[in-house]
């Protein structure tokens, strides 16, 4: 057993305990960037002036109408920006643009004495549009062969020898829509300047060193001028990891330029038409069987709608692509990706970061071809299982398959799922327009970052004279629990009592150049990190109390009086890791998580409605940190999961009418995401045991984005319960998300014994071949790198 | 005409100089009191509820609203509570101890909101306390994006009792706060039903509002700012249930929550609209005039009060007139109201139709706004349709009649084949459109299928009940 993962006795971690904020969260004490605006006198208010168009040039802006509406103090334009205009990494997202690029773009922004006066002024703001012609759909992108960033390919074997010696082989199309974050707390951002030209911003955002970074290239500071602090979030998912620099850029340029507080929160429609969200994907694949059902080649090419920029689109692509092979063995394998660039939204990271998408095409293959094969499809999941000595397609070893394995076992024990789905069975023989499925799927999810530099974390932990403990470390709180599982981390690793730590709010200039609280990883790097720092303090100690088992007060006193460091900064870094995107292979990974859901539906024929019964769930944290936390992160995981594959839907306008390019579900009466009704009747969530993990923070793992994907089980039981409307062995094509309209339309297709659109034998549809010219795909960092060096 | 104040956890909090168009969340989180959150701004989401001490018999009770949707002066008078009111970190009310134990609060911003939905449950007369005395639908209205919900309904089902010394129950045995009275810059609140016509008279451009759940949406999410706002929600004449020789008279100004209460089961079509009407918090807020008045195309209630041959009574400073609800509507949110008119009444004629149903096709379960609403009353004797009356929403400009459906039921053997044929005729009802909650080719399915789903549920034996999508 590693150092990093040995548990002490009576260790802290390890305990169920409720959300450091749970007292400050249920009174309303709990503040959030925007709650501070009442408490910051003279604060000026943000409203911007969004493009009506997808795609226009900007031919004639005039502010100088706002500037009379009383109450109007500044418009900031392009004209305004000291450094460089541009809110992104890659220097593709002009702060101020020139050109409109989707329907909500902020061509400038109005400052106001009250939000009342900038909003009536940003309706005076004179803007001339030359229209342009607009991508927006997935399908049009592709057709018209727009994209934009890196074309990576994963490639292993030979698939066309694989598809050619395959017993059965077919072919289909996998679309899949994106998904909008919806964190109740919509984009904030509050940003003052100080006496002496600091800027400081407090910001809703996941990672506070790259709004940093954004916030001084645009004013064309040095980093070292501009703190950012982030108390907490009111969710982030990650909708908070790139979006939130631009808006953050836009208040500390108010701030600088008018010398007052700067105020700037989106609306939630604001919110909605003007942040990324989760990728659209779509997806074409060929993919070969033996006899047996297990799975002999796979060939796709995975398109995602990237948006108007590539924000973290290659990333996420890259993300997608290494996870098409979830949890299954697949010899041969060729997976292409690409990007597409569309008038919309800059779509960006969303837990699972493409590891859902890329996940959803697999399984998808396997709950389409399962009855065309006369295979069960548990059966068939089961048997493609990873054992171990396998690899993945990217060549990382599979280690712990046989967690996976454990896990589905005891799913189906504690879920009794074999009686039930004779149950299942039963009923649907008696109840012709009822109809009830249950599926079981697997998860398997690669933890770090892709992009190697990324796995490093600092902290920085005080141990005042009086034995109190301070830690601050650079990940951000959006409610995943990471300040209370870091305050279990040093309190276990110093040896004292919960009560003697606290955690204070993340901030630049206390820990610097941190990696975005994203990828499921802030717990072990930045636990890595917290235990560093404490275990150099300690080790001080220790010295100071030279055997006599002082008592920690008592010990610390004595350490100060002896001229002895009570404050360390730690460090962290992931060992054992590498990636080389230009060929896509690697050890990008440092563990798996693993995890299996069972769910029971029963869907309504005459409406496609349906109603979640029962989902059983056993999820691989390792050792968990925080059990409570960790309970609450698969449940809400999955709910999340949920929501975007049978409820969310994203609907832009596609016709050719002046709205062309608006997103019509803009507002949270027509973008609905799981209520109450839609939590399953009976869930039951257990923590897979004896899965420690060695070489991560006292034996745990990671847990944010992992338990998104165990709600493909509802998917997969919805698609069963649809074919049970038609005879034995419909394979049944549904539409993601699995709304009540497309499960109606896929009982309608099942009734009529209709296959879908999966096409047995070779010919099939070709997928599309990427560029071979096309450069090779580029993680977010490299080009952060750079953007931060041109800063 | 004293000042509008308002008090706020139990101190009181002028109301002086706050713009009319100034929604409550705003008023109180300028207070300081930031536990309200905005999430939606348009009383979709529940982070912004608070706890309004609104009538209840000789009592009172702690009714949670939207506090997005409500215009601030339109609390003059009242007594409000948030989730700072409650408790604090070292003083936790029961509601936020439960909440915070089971881990019921991740990013915390919803929290305040379903603490406050939660308090007017645990404060709820007739609930008993206990895993099955909790209502779910208390928390229909409140959306919460990180736990997925399993703990905070665990925290509803383990709601003790309130301690019999606890201020907030004791307030429930006294009265709420009465009606007053309030003039302000552009924002006035009659006094009584002439005081109110007389004020729409002086002001035919006035916005009428009562719970403002239509009227804030567009203030917060489009702008619009009324020129003048009349508040009629506490008007005592449009806040009354009457029965008689023409039927069932409800006051316009009741919240549908009210409606609710004082018709209980008496009209079956209705009690099954209730639940799937929007969610508490906006029933607590929304009245039955001002669902009609809204003139919406998908409204839930129109569907269900035209299958009722509901009328209207409207007033002026005229007069009275009386207008069934199928000719009330005249296109898409236009009404005959005339400038200066407002509903008074609504008229359910008695005796109902002995079989009722009510069918709502949304993409989710809980407070989502119709695909298709159906309605239906039937009156079947010896085996015959004698009478059949149905509303349609959502698949046209306004709510209406399925006239043609209903002919090819009237005259007919109640039958699977009569079934058959009217649901044929019920499917090309109405011009449905693509939007994005449906398509029009769901909606005509949809349509299509009411009558066979209803057949096959409550009459041909395949019961739906509880557990069933």
């Amino acid at each position: 057993m590693s150092q990093l993962s040995r548990r002490p006795a009576d260790a802290v971690v390890g305990r169920a305990l409720v959300h450091e904020s749970a007292a400050q969260h249920v009174t309303g004490h709990a503040l959030y960037t925007d709650d501070l605006v009442v408490r910051t006198p003279r604060a000026l208010h943000a409203h911007p002036v969004c493009s009506p168009h997808a795609h226009a040039r900007i031919t004639r802006l005039d502010p100088a109408p706002a500037l009379a509406v009383p109450g109007v103090v500044r418009v900031l334009t392009a004209d305004d920006v000291p450094g460089t205009n541009d809110a992104g990494v890659k220097h593709d997202e002009p702060l101020f643009p020139e050109i409109a690029m989707f329907v909500g773009h902020a061509v400038c922004w109005v400052l106001g004495e009250t939000l009342e006066a900038a909003r009536l002024g940003a309706a005076a703001v004179e803007v001339d549009y030359e229209p342009l012609p607009a991508v927006v759909s997935l399908a049009e992108a592709i057709e018209a062969e727009s994209f934009q960033g890196g074309r990576p390919v994963i490639a292993r074997g030979d698939v066309e020898a694989g598809l050619a010696g395959a017993a059965h082989v077919f072919s289909g199309v996998t679309e899949m829509a994106g998904q909008e974050h919806f964190y109740l707390e919509t984009h904030a951002s509050l940003a003052l300047v100080d006496e002496g030209g600091q800027v400081f911003v407090q910001s809703s955002t996941q990672h506070p060193s790259e709004t940093q970074e954004i916030v001084a290239h645009v004013l064309g500071l040095a980093s070292h001028h501009v703190t950012v602090q982030c108390l907490r979030m009111g969710g982030g998912f990650g909708g908070k990891e790139m979006q939130p620099h631009g808006f953050a850029a836009v208040a500390a340029l108010g701030a600088v330029l008018t010398g007052r507080p700067v105020r700037l929160r989106l609306s939630r429609t604001h919110d909605m038409t003007m942040t990324g969200k989760r990728h659209g994907f779509h997806a074409q694949w060929r993919v070969g069987f033996d006899d047996d059902g297990r799975l002999a080649a796979l060939e796709a090419t995975l398109t995602s709608d990237g948006g108007w920029s590539l924000d973290l689109s290659e990333p996420v692509l890259a993300r997608a692509l290494c996870h098409v092979d979830n949890a299954y063995w697949i010899p041969h394998v060729r997976l292409q990706g690409r990007v597409a660039h569309t008038h919309k939204t800059s779509q960006t990271a969303f837990r699972g970061f493409g590891g859902p998408q890329g996940m959803l095409v697999i399984e998808d293959v396997l709950g389409r071809c399962a009855p065309l094969l006369g295979i069960d499809p548990v059966e068939l999941r089961r048997r493609n299982f990873y054992v171990e000595g396998q690899a993945t397609p990217y060549g990382q070893p599979v280690r712990h398959p046989e967690r996976a394995a454990g896990a589905w076992e005891q799913v189906l024990t504690t879920g009794d799922v074999l009686r039930r789905r004779a149950e299942v069975a039963a009923f649907n023989a008696a109840h012709p327009h009822r109809k009830r499925g249950l599926a079981v799927t697997p998860v398997k999810f690669g933890i770090s970052f892709n992009f190697t530099a990324f796995n490093q974390a600092g902290a920085l932990v005080h141990v005042y004279k009086d034995g109190s403990v301070l830690i601050n470390h650079g990940g951000t709180e959006m409610g995943q629990g990471l300040h209370t599982k870091m305050l279990q981390v040093a309190a276990t690793t110093l040896g004292v009592p919960l009560g003697k730590v606290r955690v204070a709010p993340t901030r630049t200039d206390k820990v610097p150049n941190t990696s975005a609280t994203a990828a499921s990883s802030s717990a072990d790097l930045n636990g890595g990190a917290v235990k560093d720092a404490c275990e150099q303090v300690l080790s001080r100690l220790r010295e100071v109390d030279a055997g006599r088992g002082l008592a920690w007060e008592e010990l610390v006193r004595e350490a100060y009086f002896s001229r002895v460091q009570l404050w360390a900064a730690g460090f962290y870094r992931t060992e054992g890791i590498h990636w080389d995107s230009t060929v896509m292979r690697g050890h990008p990974f440092k563990y798996f998580a693993y995890g299996v859901a069972a769910a029971e539906v029963e869907v309504d024929g005459f409406t496609g409605a349906h109603r979640t019964r029962r989902v059983d769930i056993v999820h691989d944290v390792g050792d968990s940190l925080s059990p409570l936390v960790d309970i609450g992160q698969v449940e809400g995981g999955f709910a999340q999961g949920v929501g975007w594959l049978t409820l969310e839907d994203l609907r832009w306008d596609e016709t050719d009418g002046p709205a062309r390019g608006r997103l019509t579900t803009q507002s949270a009466s027509t973008y609905k995401l799981p209520s109450i009704g839609e939590l399953p009747d009976e869930l039951n969530v257990a923590l897979l045991e004896h899965a420690h993990e060695d070489g991560a923070v006292y034996g745990s793992k990671a847990v944010g984005e992992p338990p998104l994907m165990l709600a493909f089980a509802v998917r997969e039981a919805l698609r069963e319960a649809a074919a049970a409307f038609g005879p034995e062995g419909t394979s049944v094509e549904l539409a993601s998300p699995a709304t009540p309209e497309a499960i109606f339309w896929a009982v309608e297709r099942a009734r009529r014994g209709g296959a879908g659109h999966v096409v047995e034998g070779l010919p099939g549809a070709v997928p599309d071949r990427p560029d071979p010219a096309a450069p090779a795909l580029h993680p977010r960092s490299e080009q952060a790198a750079q953007a931060a060096g041109e800063a | 005409m004293p000042d509008p104040q308002v008090t706020v956890n139990g101190l009181p909090r002028p109301l002086a100089g706050v713009p009319a168009h100034t929604n409550a969340l705003d008023f109180v989180r300028g207070l300081g009191l930031t536990g309200a959150k905005e999430g939606c701004a348009e009383g979709e989401c529940g982070a912004c509820a608070v706890l309004v001490a609104r009538p209840d018999g000789d009592g009172s009770r702690w009714a949670p609203v939207n506090a997005c949707l409500v215009p601030a002066l339109a609390l003059d008078g009242q007594e409000v509570v948030t989730a700072e009111g409650l408790g604090s970190p070292e003083a936790l009310h029961p509601v936020q101890s439960g909440l915070a134990e089971v881990g019921g609060s991740q990013c915390g911003y919803c929290t305040p909101g379903f603490v406050c939905s939660l308090a007017a449950e645990y404060y709820r007369p007739d609930r008993v306390p206990g895993p099955d005395g909790f209502d779910v639908h208390a928390i229909g209205g409140n959306l919460c994006r990180c736990t997925g919900y399993r703990p905070i309904r665990d925290a509803g089902r383990a709601l003790g009792a309130p301690a019999t010394d606890d201020p907030l129950l004791a307030r429930q045995d006294r009265p709420a706060p009465p009606p007053v009275a309030t003039r302000a810059e552009g924002f006035a609140r009659p006094a009584d039903l002439a005081d109110a016509l007389a004020l729409l008279a002086e002001h035919p451009e006035a916005t009428v509002v009562a719970g403002s759940t239509d009227w804030g949406v567009e203030a917060n999410l489009r702008g619009r700012r009324a020129a003048y706002v009349v508040a009629v929600d506490r008007v005592p004449e449009l806040r009354e249930v009457t029965r008689g020789d023409r039927g069932i008279e409800i006051g316009s100004a009741l919240t549908l929550s009210e409606v609710e209460a004082a018709l209980g089961d008496e009209v079956p079509l209705l009690a099954q609209v209730w639940p799937q009407f929007a969610s508490r918090l906006i029933r607590n807020g929304a009245t039955i005039g001002g669902n009609l008045a809204t003139a919406s195309p998908i409204g839930d209630l129109a569907p269900a009060l035209l299958a009722l041959e509901a009328r209207l009574v409207l007033a002026s400073a005229d007069g009275e007139r009386e207008v069934g609800l199928a000719d009330f509507f005249t296109g898409y949110r236009e009404t005959v109201l005339r400038p200066a008119e407002l509903i008074r009444a609504i008229r359910v004629p008695t005796p109902l139709s002995a079989r009722t149903t009510f069918r709502k096709i949304a993409k989710r379960r809980f407070d989502d706004i119709s695909s298709v609403a159906v309605a239906v009353a039937l009156d079947v004797t010896d085996g015959t349709v004698v009478r059949a009356r149905i509303g349609l929403g959502g698949v046209a400009a306004t709510p209406l009649r399925a006239i043609a459906t209903e002919a090819a039921l009237e005259g007919r053997s109640w039958d699977a084949d009569t079934v058959e044929a009217a649901s044929a005729v019920l499917a090309g009802e109405g011009t449905p459109i693509d939007d994005q909650r449906a398509s029009a080719a769901y909606r005509s399915a949809m349509l299509g299928n009411a009558l066979r789903a209803w057949w096959a549920e409550d009459w041909a034996g395949e019961s739906a009940g509880e557990g069933s999508p």
